[in-house]
């Protein structure tokens, strides 16, 4: 690798990098699928999908193929430039907000990081704008689709969205007092002193930051206990009525890579990122560059996991709310408790430092 | 590097600009100019306004437009139609609009020594953490400025709620 410039080294390692947390990422998102279903069926003493492969492994990938050879329809009365881009900006949105999240210790080669795509300053701006043009997917879906049903479950799914972004964006901000930075990467490394007992959720103090982030996140990602959106024994099945095939894929691989997404951020701002839980107690065992490089990853995957199996406990365990609760929820409960806790945080921080 | 990525968000936002008035469906309007924020943003970020790019994103394309698009759905509003006044409009509109550029251009143009002037790209090469710089600038010296603008917008607020509940 040495007769290559700075320069190459970097174009070479940036693609491979987007490229392998791609295919890891659409992994991912098959097997939450699967894991879904599993712990879903475990939960209501079933067994869930168990025919293909061993303990049903093979599952996701025979899903994919079938959608993938499914007839294409598209309805006669569809708007259709917006029918076939809707599903495009939910997946795309879904997809592109991991490129920002830093998965392991900085481990450089040739200065180049190798496991975060992009190291930016705002990278907690980022993935929140990314979600917030996520939500044309959805709007548009429903629209585009010239369907009552549809058009909707995409106006609930909207104004859920657009209200619970405010408190999911306020209860991040006392994260980032503490951190004093939008770099992810500088608010794992503020809470890596002590690992769990520097969390933001414990040692920081952000439990009330971390509740509000976990009811805002469940609404923003249309899932139980507010999965109104396809409510189906009201709207059919919401915004992706009209979809079939591939198009209905890309929705719900969208839905999941939400999933992921949101329990990234979860990880990284509360529960201390790829920071082991022991903090620096067993630092001096396996002392290798690659156990270092490692480690680190594995801690990292473990903490999204959990998340996403919190994700699915709740979803076998509350049933839905109505439309009016919900909305009165966000708005009169979530919004002035992430403000109490950003003046709280602010002042605590004033008087302290 | 910096120049291509100014060229093609550039074009782009021109492009998104000129789709808008051209679209006749009021939905593809309003998409163009979600396009026309969005590069916008990438403009911002490319002169090392990180922070303005992110609030463009957040606040106009993903909240302001979502609401444009929401409206539109929500009226179910139907093609522009053409009428004589909307004729009469494309008469004085167009020279108007290159009256008020040729303008700009020329005040930009002939005022160029005393504005300021900025590389293109040329903050993004260097690391820039201008967020601090940014809200210290706003909470001290244009404090002022800043609040009045926050009490105004709690005015439009309080007199869209008076608006909507003038019925009962």
């Amino acid at each position: 690798m040495n007769h290559l410039t700075d320069f190459e080294v970097f174009l070479m390692l940036s693609v491979l990098k987007v490229v392998v947390v791609l295919v890891i990422t659409l992994l991912g998102v098959a097997y939450t699928v699967l894991l879904e279903r599993k712990l879903l069926a475990r939960m209501q003493n079933r067994w869930g999908p168990s025919r293909v492969g061993p303990f049903g492994l093979l599952q996701p990938l025979v899903d994919g193929a079938k959608s993938f050879l499914k007839e294409d329809m598209n309805p006669l009365a569809v708007e259709r430039p917006l029918f076939i881009l809707a599903p495009i900006i939910a997946l795309g949105c879904a997809l592109i907000s991991v490129s920002v999240v830093p998965f392991g210790a900085v481990t450089r080669v040739r200065g180049v990081d190798l496991f975060q795509i992009a190291n930016v300053n705002i990278g907690l701006l980022v993935i929140l704008g990314v979600t917030s043009i996520g939500v044309y997917g959805i709007t548009l879906s429903g629209w585009s689709s010239n369907n009552k049903y549809s058009l909707l479950g995409s106006l609930r799914s909207t104004a859920q969205v657009i209200s619970y972004e405010l408190a999911l964006g306020l209860s991040l901000v006392g994260v980032v007092l503490r951190a004093q930075s939008l770099n992810l990467r500088v608010i794992v490394d503020s809470q890596s002193a002590h690992g769990a007992l520097s969390w933001n959720i414990f040692g920081g103090f952000q439990f009330v930051a971390f509740f509000i982030y976990l009811m805002a996140a469940f609404a923003e990602t249309n899932r139980a206990p507010f999965d109104l959106p396809e409510a189906e024994n009201e709207l059919v099945a919401g915004y992706h009525t009209e979809y079939s095939s591939m198009k209905f894929a890309m929705f719900f691989m969208a839905e999941y890579a939400n999933m992921i997404t949101v329990s990234c951020v979860a990880t990284l701002l509360f529960l201390g990122g790829s920071t082991s839980i022991f903090g620096h107690i067993f630092d001096g065992i396996l002392n290798t560059p690659i156990a270092n490089a490692i480690f680190p990853v594995c801690w990292f995957v473990a903490k999204v996991f959990a998340f996403l199996a919190l994700y699915i406990w709740v979803r076998a365990t509350l049933p839905r709310f109505r439309y009016d609760q919900l909305m009165s929820f966000g708005w009169k409960f979530l919004l002035p408790l992430a403000m109490a806790n950003i003046i709280v945080t602010s002042l605590v921080l004033a008087v302290r430092g | 590097m910096q120049l291509a990525l100014f060229i093609v968000f550039g074009a782009l936002a021109l492009g998104g600009a000129l789709n808008l008035l051209l679209q006749r469906h009021p939905i593809y309007s309003a998409l163009s100019l979600v396009v026309v924020m969005m590069s916008l943003a990438v403009l911002y970020w490319s002169l090392g306004a990180e922070f303005l790019a992110a609030a463009q994103v957040i606040v106009y394309s993903g909240a302001i437009m979502v609401l444009f698009v929401f409206v539109i759905m929500l009226l179910n509003a139907g093609k522009e139609e053409q009428t004589q006044g909307s004729r009469a409009a494309y008469s004085v509109g167009f020279p108007g609009a290159a009256a008020i550029f040729c303008l700009l251009s020329f005040v930009f143009l002939s005022e160029r020594g005393s504005l300021q002037s900025t590389n293109i790209g040329g903050d993004l090469s260097s690391a820039v953490d201008n967020i601090a710089v940014l809200s210290a600038m706003l909470f001290t010296r244009q404090l002022l400025p800043f609040e009045v603008t926050s009490v105004l917008i709690l005015v439009a607020i309080l007199g869209a709620v008076v608006l909507a509940r003038r019925e009962q």
